[in-house]
C-alpha cells in the first residue's frame, strides 16, 4: 500500500515550555520518502519539537502543515509517535500490549503477529511485558509502528537501548517505511542507518 | 467501537492483575465500615440510624482512594500522549475509562453493601435502598472524580490535590443519597424526590465529567 505523495512543513516554528522559550524561528520540510534527522545538543528542543509536531505541545508561533495528507484528520492523527516512555502496561503480555495498541490505533487484525516477528519477539508474546529488558520494550514499541499504518512517524531517540542486531532492524523497517511513501523525522544522536536529511537545532557547531 | 472496547478490556485487565489494586477500594470500604461498630459502640438502634450514612461515608472515601490511578498510570508509562494523539475522540476515550474504573472500583463497592449492612443491623430493606442509591450515586463519584484526575494528573499532583478538588463536588452525591436511603427506612420522607435528584446528579456528571477531563489533558499536557 503505497501511500499518497505528502510533505510536513514548520515555518518559524517557536516553542515555550514552562514559560522558557525552547527554540524560536525553526523551519524544517520533509517529503514522502524523507527522512529528517533532528541533532543537537541535550536541551536544545529536540523532543520538544516532536511533541509540538504530534500536537502534544502547544505551538507558541509559526506554523506545521501536512500537506496531501487525509483531509479531515489531523496530523497528531496520521502520525506515529514513539516517545522515551514505551506506553507499554507491566501487567499485560507482549502480545496484550501490541493488541490493545491495534484495536485502538485501528490497525489490520493480521498485523500484530507479523509486527512481532518483524521486530524479532514473536517468541515472548505470552510474557508479561514487566519481564522485558529495555531493548525488548524498545523492539515491542517499534511492533506499534508496523501493527497500525501511519504515513508520518516521529521517532524520539528509537534507536536507543537497542543491540546492533535491533538497529538494523529498525533501519530496513524505516527504509521500507520511506520506500512505501511514508515520512519520518527522528531526533538523534547517534546515526540511523539510513539516509537523512538533518536539522541542527541549538547554537551551530 | 472497537477502540472503546478495547480500551475498556485493557483497562478491566490490568485492574484485575497483580498490582492493579482492583480491590484496595472494596478492602478499604470493608475496614471503615467494620471498624465503626467498634468506635460507636454496640447501640443497635444507633448503629441502625447512623448506617446508611457510615456506608455512603465509606464509599466515598474508598471511591476517592482509587481514583488517582485513573490517569497517573497511563501518563507515567506514555500511553496518554498516544490516547490524546489518536483518532477516538478524547471525550469518549475519557467516558470509557471511567466506566471501565466504575466497573472495577465502583461496582464491587455496592456487592459488598448487603454483607457490611449486616455488621451495622441494617435489615433486608434498608439494605436494599442504600445499595441502590450507591448503585445510582457511584457512578456521579466517578465521572466527577475523574476531572479531579485529570487535572491532577496535569499539575503533577497526585493524591492529595485530588482530594481536596473532588470532595466539593461530591458533597451534594452524599446528601442525596444519604437522603435518600434514611427516606427508605424511616419512611416518613419520600424516598422518590432524593433519589431522582441523584439520579440528575449522575446524568449531569456523565455529560459534564468527559468534557472537562477531556479538556484538562489537552491543555495541561506538556
Amino acid at each position: 500500500m503505497k501511500n499518497p505523495a505528502m510533505r510536513l512543513s514548520g515555518r518559524d516554528v517557536r516553542c515555550v515550555r514552562g514559560g522558557r522559550e525552547i527554540f524560536t524561528d525553526l523551519s524544517f520540510s520533509v517529503q514522502s520518502g524523507e527522512a529528517l534527522a533532528v541533532t543537537g545538543p541535550n536541551g536544545a528542543g529536540k523532543t520538544s519539537l516532536l511533541r509540538v509536531i504530534a500536537g502534544l505541545l502547544a505551538l507558541a508561533g509559526g506554523t506545521i502543515d501536512l500537506e496531501g495528507g487525509t483531509g479531515e484528520l489531523t496530523t497528531a492523527e496520521q502520525a506515529h509517535y514513539l516517545g522515551h516512555r514505551d506506553a507499554l502496561k507491566p501487567a499485560l503480555s507482549v502480545g496484550e500490549n501490541l493488541a490493545f495498541w491495534r484495536d485502538f490505533l485501528g490497525g489490520a487484525p493480521d498485523h500484530k503477529q507479523n509486527a512481532l516477528t518483524a521486530v524479532g519477539l514473536d517468541h515472548i508474546a505470552h510474557l508479561p511485558a514487566a519481564f522485558l529488558s529495555a531493548g525488548q520494550r524498545r523492539r515491542l514499541s517499534m511492533a506499534r509502528l508496523l501493527a497500525v499504518r501511519r504515513p508520518v512517524w516521529l521517532l524520539d531517540e528509537p534507536t536507543s537501548a537497542l543491540d546492533a542486531a535491533g538497529q538494523s532492524v529498525f533501519a530496513r523497517l524505516m527504509q521500507d517505511h520511506l520506500e512505501n511513501g511514508g515520512l519520518i523525522v527522528a531526533a538523534t544522536h547517534a546515526p540511523l542507518g539510513i539516509t537523512t536529511h538533518d536539522l541542527w537545532m541549538g547554537a551551530q557547531p | 467501537m472497537t477502540a472503546l472496547a478495547a480500551l475498556i478490556r485493557r483497562d478491566i485487565r490490568v485492574a484485575l492483575r497483580i498490582g492493579g489494586g482492583a480491590l484496595i477500594g472494596v478492602l478499604f470500604f470493608l475496614t471503615v465500615v467494620v471498624l465503626m461498630p467498634f468506635a460507636v459502640g454496640p447501640d443497635l438502634a444507633l448503629l441502625k440510624r447512623l448506617g446508611p450514612a457510615i456506608l455512603w461515608l465509606g464509599a466515598l472515601l474508598a471511591s476517592l482512594l482509587t481514583l488517582d490511578r485513573l490517569f497517573m498510570a497511563d501518563h507515567d508509562d506514555g500511553s496518554l500522549d498516544l490516547l490524546v494523539m489518536s483518532r477516538t475522540p478524547l471525550e469518549l476515550a475519557c467516558a470509557t475509562k471511567a466506566l471501565a474504573h466504575w466497573l472495577v472500583a465502583g461496582l464491587p463497592l455496592i456487592v459488598a453493601t448487603p454483607v457490611l449492612g449486616l455488621l451495622l443491623n441494617l435489615d433486608g430493606s434498608a439494605t436494599l435502598a442504600v445499595a441502590l442509591t450507591l448503585l445510582a450515586g457511584t457512578p456521579a463519584l466517578t465521572l466527577t472524580g475523574m476531572i479531579g484526575a485529570a487535572l491532577a494528573v496535569t499539575l503533577h499532583r497526585g493524591g492529595l490535590l485530588l482530594a481536596v478538588l473532588v470532595l466539593p463536588l461530591s458533597i451534594p452525591v452524599l446528601i442525596f443519597g444519604v437522603a435518600a436511603s434514611n427516606a427508605a427506612t424511616s419512611g416518613d420522607t419520600p424516598f422518590g424526590t432524593p433519589f431522582t435528584i441523584l439520579c440528575a446528579l449522575s446524568l449531569a456528571s456523565l455529560v459534564i465529567g468527559p468534557f472537562a477531563a477531556a479538556a484538562s489533558l489537552r491543555h495541561g499536557l506538556d
